[in-house]
């Protein structure tokens, strides 16, 4: 196991490395100096010059891609070229609204997709299955941005149950927690459908072996062996899928953002690639590249303690 | 199998001819605004109504379905341009440098949140729809690499391999006329879903405005056009997302139903 976890560790370091390379690659090759965008066509070179070395963007490149790296280890992203404030503290308000929305989603689509997977599971074939199936195959068709537009139609702007938009910060939990509650639906739901899929999937396979016969045959009920013997060997898989999610939720939630004027990561990109603050969207994106390789990494481990043939292997 | 496959093959034909046909004819004109016409609900004259400029609504939907279309299948196209062969090279020198370099550069482009990724590129290198299709093309190509190698590798170990490698043919030859041939199935039906993948991430990438730029209709800015008006006129919202939700689910269905006509082996019912 130690063996496999170091393995792991070295291909996460890896990645990490190779990411942040890529991504500052992308970032720099971008046309457009931020020192000249940010004072305008009429600015003076020298003036230019100047800020050019305030923001210390009169380095060569590799020297900048080390302090930038360096500087995200210890914590520190730099300062925004548009609003002179330390990138750390933009991203720490904003991650405040991305990471609860996408756990909120998570959870909501865990939720839904566990039960509808062991109903339909436990009814294959039959009309009950045959619906969640219909249901799950609208679900992952439907585009998560037009789907918030339909619940803000409807439970914002005719019921009037929940506001259309924005966020009132987290002061008043309930209220910020209700906020979140449209836009964590509108995330969840295609990812509950897909989630659904791959459960139903996973115990049907696991109905067939025989340990499931031998369950029912020392009497257990249906209903009980589904849930003694199938949901827990039908986790392995299950608990990948939810992993994988993860990146797609927090990618889902810069869509998310937008479509209810939530002032999370998704808005802060938006509002740095207009003005071309590089080193705010060098930044997120590395934060969110690291936490999808976090998530896939800590699945591995995870995956790897619950199914020994997988330490081997590796 | 019928039951997916007919359903699916219909609802994808029906979008792809009428983009097709907004080559030849659209009922009105999709640069043509009437201000006196806006927001209109659907009627006889406008089928699917009128948007904020007068537009109509039809029009627009099925010039968006040639966007749509164009940008998914470039995707699908470079994905599986790039992925396809990747994958046979991997699969022809397994365990090989080549293999753990191809399979880690997949890891790689697998890590990064494709969306992200996307939004990246297309704001750095401008929006637009050409940036939109290469941004979604580059995360087909792991898709496809990974798919060819794991079947290819499953054939490498069959007799009729070790057939052409005693007759004397090379790898890349063997990959080529005997491990292509049998992999082309599997590539259709995850290029079907590849592409109803690509209609919704073009819809989504143009909905926050890096995709497809006006004056060219695309159905993820006819949704971000909708947003203030919802209230007013829900059918300017409501008929473009319908438009994809149809079409990603008729190439699902599709997907799905050649997948059980070309693979006997999936029984029915299974996901």
């Amino acid at each position: 196991m130690l063996r496999y976890a170091l393995n792991r560790l070295v291909s996460l370091g890896l990645s990490l490395i190779v990411a942040s390379l890529v991504i500052f690659l992308v970032v720099e090759v971008a046309p457009g100096d931020p020192a000249s965008f940010m004072l305008g066509i009429n600015a003076q070179p020298d003036t230019v010059a100047a800020l050019q070395a305030e923001l210390g963007l009169d380095v060569p490149k590799w020297q900048r891609y080390l302090t930038w790296v360096g500087g995200m280890l210890t914590g520190d992203f730099g300062t925004s070229y548009t609003y002179r404030t330390p990138v750390s503290e933009m991203v720490a308000d904003r991650l405040w609204i991305s990471l609860p929305l996408a756990l909120y989603a998570l959870a909501l689509s865990t939720a839904l997709a566990f039960p509808a997977a062991l109903y339909a599971a436990s009814r294959r074939g039959r009309p009950g299955d045959m619906a969640v199936m219909g249901a799950t195959q609208l679900g992952i068709a439907v585009p998560n941005f037009w789907f918030a537009m339909l619940l803000v139609l409807l439970f914002a702007i005719n019921l009037g149950w929940f506001s259309a938009g924005g966020f009132p910060g987290w002061d008043d939990p309930l209220a910020a927690m209700k906020a979140l509650t449209l836009p964590a639906i509108a995330l969840a739901l295609p990812q509950a459908a897909i989630l659904a899929r791959v459960m139903r999937s996973a115990l049907i396979d696991i109905m067939a072996e025989d340990f499931m016969r031998t369950a029912r045959a020392k009497g257990l009920t249906r209903s009980q062996t589904l849930w003694r013997h199938g949901v827990r060997n039908a986790l392995i898989p299950v608990l990948t899928i939810i992993g994988l999610q993860f990146s797609f939720l927090l990618a889902g939630a810069i869509i998310i953002e937008q479509v209810f004027f939530l002032p999370g990561l998704g808005r802060l990109i938006f509002q740095a690639i207009s003005q071309r603050d590089l080193i705010v969207v060098e930044s997120v994106v590395m934060l969110l590249v690291f936490a999808v390789i976090l998530v896939t990494f800590l699945t591995d481990l995870a995956y790897a303690a619950v199914d020994p043939r997988l330490r081997r292997r590796a | 199998m019928m039951r997916r496959l007919a359903p699916g093959a219909a609802l994808s034909a029906v979008f792809v001819i009428a983009a097709l046909l907004s080559f030849l004819w659209t009922p009105y004109a999709v640069d043509g605004m009437a201000i006196a016409n806006r927001l209109q609900p659907p009627s006889a004259a406008h089928l699917l109504g009128t948007d904020h400029f007068g537009r109509d609504i039809l029009s627009m939907i099925m010039v968006g379905a040639r966007t749509s279309i164009a940008v998914a299948l470039v995707a699908v196209g470079i994905g599986m341009g790039l992925g396809v062969p990747l994958g046979l090279a991997a699969a022809a020198r397994h365990g090989g440098l080549l293999d753990e370099l191809i399979m880690r550069g997949n890891d790689l482009v697998f890590a990064f949140p494709s969306l992200v990724i996307a939004i990246l590129i297309t704001a750095i290198a401008g929006p637009s729809a050409v940036n939109a299709i290469i941004a979604i093309g580059i995360f087909n190509v792991p898709v496809f690499a990974r798919l060819t190698r794991g079947a290819a590798l499953a054939l490498w170990s069959r007799d009729f391999i070790l057939a052409a490698q005693v007759a004397g043919k090379g790898r890349a030859r063997i990959s080529l006329e005997h491990i292509l041939p049998n992999v082309t199935n599997l590539l259709i039906v995850q290029g079907t879903i590849q592409f109803s993948l690509g209609i919704l991430a073009e819809a989504a990438l143009s909905y926050v405005g890096l995709g497809a730029q006006p004056p060219i209709p695309s159905w993820g800015r006819m949704l971000a056009d909708a947003q203030t008006m919802v209230a007013m006129a829900p059918h300017v919202a409501l008929m473009p997302g319908l438009a994809i939700v149809l079409t990603v689910l008729g190439l699902n269905l599709l997907g799905d139903g050649l997948r059980d006509a070309l693979d006997p082996k999936l029984g029915e019912g299974r996901a």
